[in-house]
């Protein structure tokens, strides 16, 4: 049976959505193994075996975390020759794509990244150009490395409960040498809601929220949404850059798209037209966004938007 | 300081796109300077400048790889300021994934550095074509320097360079020696547009040449024959189509509450 090694960076108090999806895909390839870096408390640990992990890897260094993505790599390099495995699946974040690609060259292995599906053989699914087409690829190589998207595969649990083998990896002594030092760090304020690239409903505003996206946010927490913008928004400094949805900023994939005052120039559409649902709210009849909304509401934001919250709570009670 | 900046020359991302050919390559007809290569070009020339520019010996070298018109993209960095280019053109590299596309600049980035090595590597935050973020990693590892991503502030002092990094939950300072390859994001400036005396300036720039002889890469490793990874199909998603389209009568808001309830997204 095919080998499958799991990375998870620092997972936390509870293993996060994503986490669980690149289980439940690993499962489906071959017998599955995690290599983590950081804590990993002891819940965490027996969700790894409930989820169908027969061996977790963990670094003999604990100070990776103090450089960024090269020292990681050089760690995973070693647990896929200590495991034996033949396929390595890694979260689809910007470091996580980045510790793919290093590891693809320690190994001479092809990396595959923005990865939607599997199938049992090894061939992944994935979509380029902005959503424009879906292409199927694969690594001739010996090892696989795939990066997934979140909200790939609904994540299920293996129904076997496994008492995963402990294993200390070595960190190779030279994984460090050529490694930038993460020498400060501030923490943003955590704004309470979900993950953008993660959520299963986006809530977006641009141009035409003119600068207050308190409606915006008003619908995005009565619908347990994130909140996404367009980049003529961010630039004109309304909301941070990390809100940017689109060409420049964050692809998302959610359930759920609700665009309110974005005209939807191709740019934002590039970071969105994958979403199930694409609800558009805009002033103007002629905005692009139309042509590709399942429904559209030609109207102003600062009234549509209130009443559709208001509603929500009335019917949440 | 010698610094090397990586241009991609990408389909125009304000039009259709398309996959064509052996492998599903993208179609590059109507292709310009990334968008996003201009601020890494940018945080070059500035660099640059604070050291007192070309006449002061500093070097800013646009190197793109890629078919004829690729030379495109060198040009245009010519004319906002690099001081020269390189165009790494073989028929070989068609076709070339992440893998083969950095084991060829990492070639050619040590040929540039034969005679006077080369302190900085920069590139943009991802390519706005394949969008994979691969190869400013891949290239680090490589050449075994420093990987510093998506830094929004850079500055350089003596041998070392310091950057801001910004995540969605934290921001980091990040500190590494020289040689480093670093790549920015479009936060960190604002890229000047090509002014006339640039244009004619550009025009006196030498653009070199190089073939996979040049830099001693075999044909075998790269393009095609030397990806580790392989498109098997492609196809266009079906194009999405309007759905219903209201006006709002002062009701539109709880239409769309309808609507979700009716599509179970409540």
């Amino acid at each position: 049976m095919a080998k499958v090694l799991v990375f998870i960076d620092n997972p936390g108090q509870a293993l996060k959505k994503s986490s669980l999806e690149l289980l439940t895909i690993a499962r489906s390839l071959g017998e599955t193994a995690v290599a983590f870096n950081g804590e990993l408390n002891d819940d965490v640990a027996a969700a790894l075996g409930a989820n169908g992990a027969v061996a977790i890897y963990r670094p003999s260094a604990e100070d990776l975390d103090s450089y960024l993505v090269a020292p990681k790599a050089a760690y995973l390099a070693a647990a896929v020759a200590a495991s034996g495995a033949t396929a390595v699946l890694v979260e689809n974040s910007a470091d996580g794509k980045e510790i793919a690609a290093r590891l693809g060259i320690r190994l001479s292995a092809g990396v595959i990244t923005d990865v939607v599906a599997v199938d049992p053989d090894g061939t992944a699914h994935k979509s380029v150009l902005a959503g424009s087409y879906t292409t199927t690829a694969k690594a001739t190589t010996a090892v696989t490395v795939l990066t997934i998207k979140p909200n790939s595969v609904t994540p299920e649990p293996s129904g076997a409960e496994a008492a995963p083998e402990a294993i200390v990896v070595a960190v190779p002594a030279d994984a460090t040498a050529a490694a930038a030092r993460i020498t400060g760090r501030n923490e943003k304020g955590a704004s309470g809601r979900p993950d953008l690239t993660e959520a299963r409903i986006v809530v977006a505003g641009g141009r035409g929220v003119d600068g207050d996206f308190g409606p915006v946010e008003q619908l995005a927490d009565a619908l347990g949404a994130a909140v996404g913008a367009s980049r003529a928004a961010t630039d004109a400094g309304w909301i941070s850059h990390d809100a940017q949805v689109g060409q420049t900023g964050k692809t998302v994939s959610p359930q759920l798209y609700i665009s309110a005052g974005i005209s939807g120039a191709i740019q934002q559409k590039a970071g969105m037209q994958t979403a199930k649902v694409i609800v558009a709210i805009n002033k103007d009849a002629d905005s692009p966004i139309f042509e590709i909304a399942d429904f559209g509401i030609i109207g102003d934001l600062f009234e549509v938007l209130p009443q559709a919250t208001e509603e929500i709570k009335k019917r949440k009670g | 300081m010698k610094i090397i900046v990586l241009v991609k020359h990408v389909p125009d991302a304000q039009f259709d796109r398309h996959l064509n050919g052996e492998g599903s390559t993208t179609d590059r007809d109507e292709s310009i300077l990334s968008e996003l290569d201009e601020y890494a070009l940018e945080a070059a020339l500035l660099l640059a400048e604070a050291r007192g520019g070309s006449k002061a010996g500093n070097q800013v070298i646009a190197l793109s790889m890629g078919p004829a018109g690729a030379v495109n993209a060198v040009k245009k960095s010519l004319q906002m300021g690099a001081t020269e280019g390189v165009h790494l053109k073989d028929d070989a590299l068609a076709g070339s994934d992440a893998a083969a596309t950095s084991l060829a600049l990492a070639a050619a980035i040590r040929h540039i550095g034969t005679d006077s090595p080369v302190d900085l590597v920069l590139t943009g935050m991802a390519s706005t074509d394949g969008e994979t973020s691969l190869v400013p990693a891949q290239l680090a590892e490589r050449l075994g320097l420093p990987q510093v991503t998506f830094a929004s502030a850079l500055e350089v002092n003596g041998g070392r360079l310091t950057a801001r990094r910004d995540g969605d939950t934290h921001s980091d300072t990040v500190e590494a020696a020289l040689p480093a390859i670093v790549s920015v994001t479009d936060q960190i400036n604002e890229p000047r547009y090509p002014n006339f005396k640039g244009i004619i300036a550009a025009k006196r720039k030498s653009i070199t040449t190089l073939s996979l002889a040049d830099i001693g890469v075999d044909a075998s490793q790269v393009g095609h024959a030397g990806s580790w990874t392989t498109v098997e199909s492609a196809e266009a998603r079906p194009p999405r189509t309007a759905g219903t389209i209201i006006t709002d009568e002062g009701d539109a808001g709880i239409k769309l509450v309808e609507f979700l309830a009716a599509q179970k997204l409540l």
